[in-house]
């Protein structure tokens, strides 16, 4: 984590973690389901173009678990005063599944501080008769293995033993993803609606084996984002950043580049 | 002591090679496996069982709530109480519980039961449950609202009898403007309140607390889990500052008695292993999906229950060991409970005595053998306490 800086921001009376690291332009990442607190590989590639900032979300990690958390529009409005807060403008927004879902509702509620969106294999809407998969009723070995297309990825995850510690991050992270997402089933029935509301740049990206939001979600966000650019990522599951870390860096930065020259 | 029989109303004639093909008798197993021809029978031989434990002598006959699984038919239990308290004539009818977090509407509740109270001229007693984790995966409410949702719906049940309506009730999950329920409950001011629970400190917390005093029940549980959970409810009680009587402390476990230790062991033996193995059958993120418990309890149960009960692999040897089965000839079922109730202090025994495949003619031949020659050989024992002798200047 040498690259990267810890500190705690309390906002809405929610102490919560971030990491930052790198210089340039501000990018703020949006974690999903399993939470953030490592400086992962992926942060690191993008640290060498932009200021990467990442938060634990509350609720999750090393965050509080405010009273206030109900749904993900509270979230939403949670990193609008974060932006307010922090004082960041011109911030590139990068959401990854519930993060994805996260960042698309922010962008409807208010744009102004946001110079771009991505949604990667983003939560937030449903396709009617396109099922996600139940990551609630998975075990935990086969909700690991569900979440990558590269099933060796999967078997060296499965090979790492939690601490106490990290067992304990896990249920938090798994309480607060229930209350977030449970019903409606990792959806907003209004998120939609407002989709077109969003005025930035957006690119939405899916891994084409994704089996937990299948890749059908992923036409569907671009269709209802005004000139949204859709990537599908050939052999990669749920977790583009991890499985593709490059590749999906690679096109960050380049449509990021893009979108503001 | 009390004594009440529990039924669970379980799909007996299942197919129990079902497991070749799915992990659980719950939630996702295919309704292609009930075949309603039998389960018309099944029905009403087990309203006939219910009603003969009125006709022996048992203070009590109790139904539950399950959805979408084998394991129990009683998704709308209200039906078979509904059944119960015209049939039965002289026992009290529980219904062990309505699981209030799954509703919209918890006040159906408040009039199901007052309908029951009225028709069974004060007969009721209210059960109040949370449903097990699975009910969360077949219903689709969110399992961390679980408590929250029960605490609210139980304090306006309560309301809805006991204040004079119409009045509003402002919660956070149930707000109505006119509280106005019709009919009021017989008993006043209310029915008696059971809470079946596997075991909670945050449950027993609340049960016992001096304003309610409910009657807390351990369901289905090794004796030692149940010894500790009854000894929670006393310390609790204490620390309240009264002494909790046996009469608030039940345990609900299945019951068989034979002739004889060796037959009862012979003639229990498929069917109890098919209660714990087969109709229980459930993977833990199907029992205990996250908020459910409290991050604490999580963290306490988790690791027990991957080996517990829902992991199957039983014996009828195991079970008795432990507790989960009473099983036995009159005379060791006797001693039995005897020895248990002096160790845990119970005063209410919900004997399960149909559990998973055990036929009628067994169900019966048991019954009549519990109350002849168990039931009134227990009887003096777990019955109020004497006061507790306070410590004054004399």
């Amino acid at each position: 984590m040498s690259d990267a800086t810890e500190s705690w921001e309390t906002i809405a009376g929610c102490k919560i973690n971030v990491l930052r690291g790198g210089r340039g332009a501000p990018l703020l990442f949006l974690h999903g389901a399993r939470g953030a607190g490592v400086w992962l590989p992926f942060f690191k590639a993008l640290s060498e173009h932009f200021e990467v900032i990442v938060p634990e979300h509350p609720g999750f990690g090393r965050s509080d678990m405010p009273e206030w958390l109900d749904n993900v529009g509270d979230l939403a409005n949670f990193y609008l005063e974060f932006l307010q807060r922090l004082g960041l403008r011109e911030v590139n927004l990068v959401g990854t599944s519930l993060g994805g879902w996260i960042a698309a509702d922010l962008a409807v509620r208010n744009s102004s501080a946001l110079r771009s969106l991505t949604l990667v294999a983003a939560a937030g809407i449903h396709v009617p008769g396109a099922h996600k998969g139940d990551l609630f009723l998975w075990t935990p070995e086969q909700l690991v293995r569900n979440l990558f297309f590269d099933q060796a990825l999967a078997e060296a995850m499965l090979k790492q033993t939690p601490d106490e510690d990290e067992r304990k991050r896990q249920a938090k992270n798994a309480l607060t993803l229930a209350k977030l997402t449970w019903q409606p089933r990792l959806y907003d029935p209004n998120l939609r609606k407002w989709l077109h509301r969003i005025d930035r740049p957006a690119l939405i990206v899916w891994g084409d084996s994704d089996k937990l939001i299948p890749p059908v979600y992923g036409p569907a966000f671009r269709d209802l984002i005004p000139g949204a650019k859709l990537l599908m990522i050939r052999d990669c599951g749920h977790l583009p950043h991890v499985e593709k870390t490059a590749e999906l860096a690679n096109a960050i930065v380049k449509f990021i580049e893009e979108a503001t020259r | 002591m009390k004594f009440y029989m529990i039924h669970l109303m379980p799909f007996a004639d299942l197919d129990l090679s079902y497991d070749k093909h799915y992990n659980s008798a719950w939630v996702t197993l295919p309704n292609s496996y009930y075949d309603p021809q039998k389960g018309a029978k099944l029905y009403n031989r087990y309203i006939d069982e219910l009603v003969l434990a009125d006709e022996l002598g048992f203070d009590g006959v109790c139904c539950n709530e399950h959805h979408q699984n084998a394991y129990g038919l009683m998704p709308i239990p209200g039906v078979i109480a509904g059944a119960l308290v015209r049939e039965t004539k002289r026992c009290q009818v529980a219904v062990l519980g309505r699981a209030l977090p799954l509703l919209t509407y918890p006040l159906s509740v408040a009039e199901e039961y007052a309908m029951l109270d009225n028709i069974s001229n004060g007969r009721l007693i209210a059960g109040f449950v949370r449903g097990i984790g699975a009910e969360y995966h077949s219903t689709g409410v969110n399992p961390a609202e679980s408590h929250d949702r029960f605490h609210e719906a139980h304090d306006l049940i309560l309301q809805a009898w006991s204040r004079p309506g119409p009045f509003a009730f402002e919660g956070k999950y149930y707000h109505f403007q006119y509280v106005n329920t019709w009919p009021r409950p017989v008993q006043q001011p209310h029915p008696p309140v059971w809470i079946p629970s596997q075991g909670s400190r945050e449950t027993i917390e609340w049960a016992s607390h001096p304003s309610r005093r409910y009657t807390y029940l351990q369901t289905f549980s090794p004796v030692d889990q149940l010894a500790r959970f009854m000894a929670m409810y006393q310390q609790q009680a204490q620390k309240y500052g009264y002494q909790a009587s046996p009469q608030q402390l039940g345990w609900a476990t299945p019951v068989y008695v034979s002739d004889s230790d060796e037959s009862a062991l012979r003639e229990a033996r498929p069917h109890i292993e098919a209660f714990y193995n087969k109709f229980l059958r459930m993977p833990v993120e199907m029992l205990l999906p996250p908020g459910y418990l409290s991050l604490t309890s999580m963290a306490a149960v988790t690791d027990k229950i991957r080996s517990g009960p829902a992991a199957g692999g039983y014996t009828i040897e195991d079970l008795s060991a432990k507790g989960m089965i009473i099983c036995g000839g009159p005379d060791s079922v006797v001693r039995q409970l005897e020895t248990y109730q002096k160790q845990v202090g119970f005063g209410k025994l919900i004997a399960m005595t149909q559990f998973g495949t055990l036929p009628h003619d067994l169900t019966v031949k048991s019954m009549e053998l519990f109350a002849r020659e168990v039931m009134p050989r227990l009887r003096h024992i777990g019955e109020e306490q004497p006061p507790v002798r306070v410590h004054a200047a004399e």
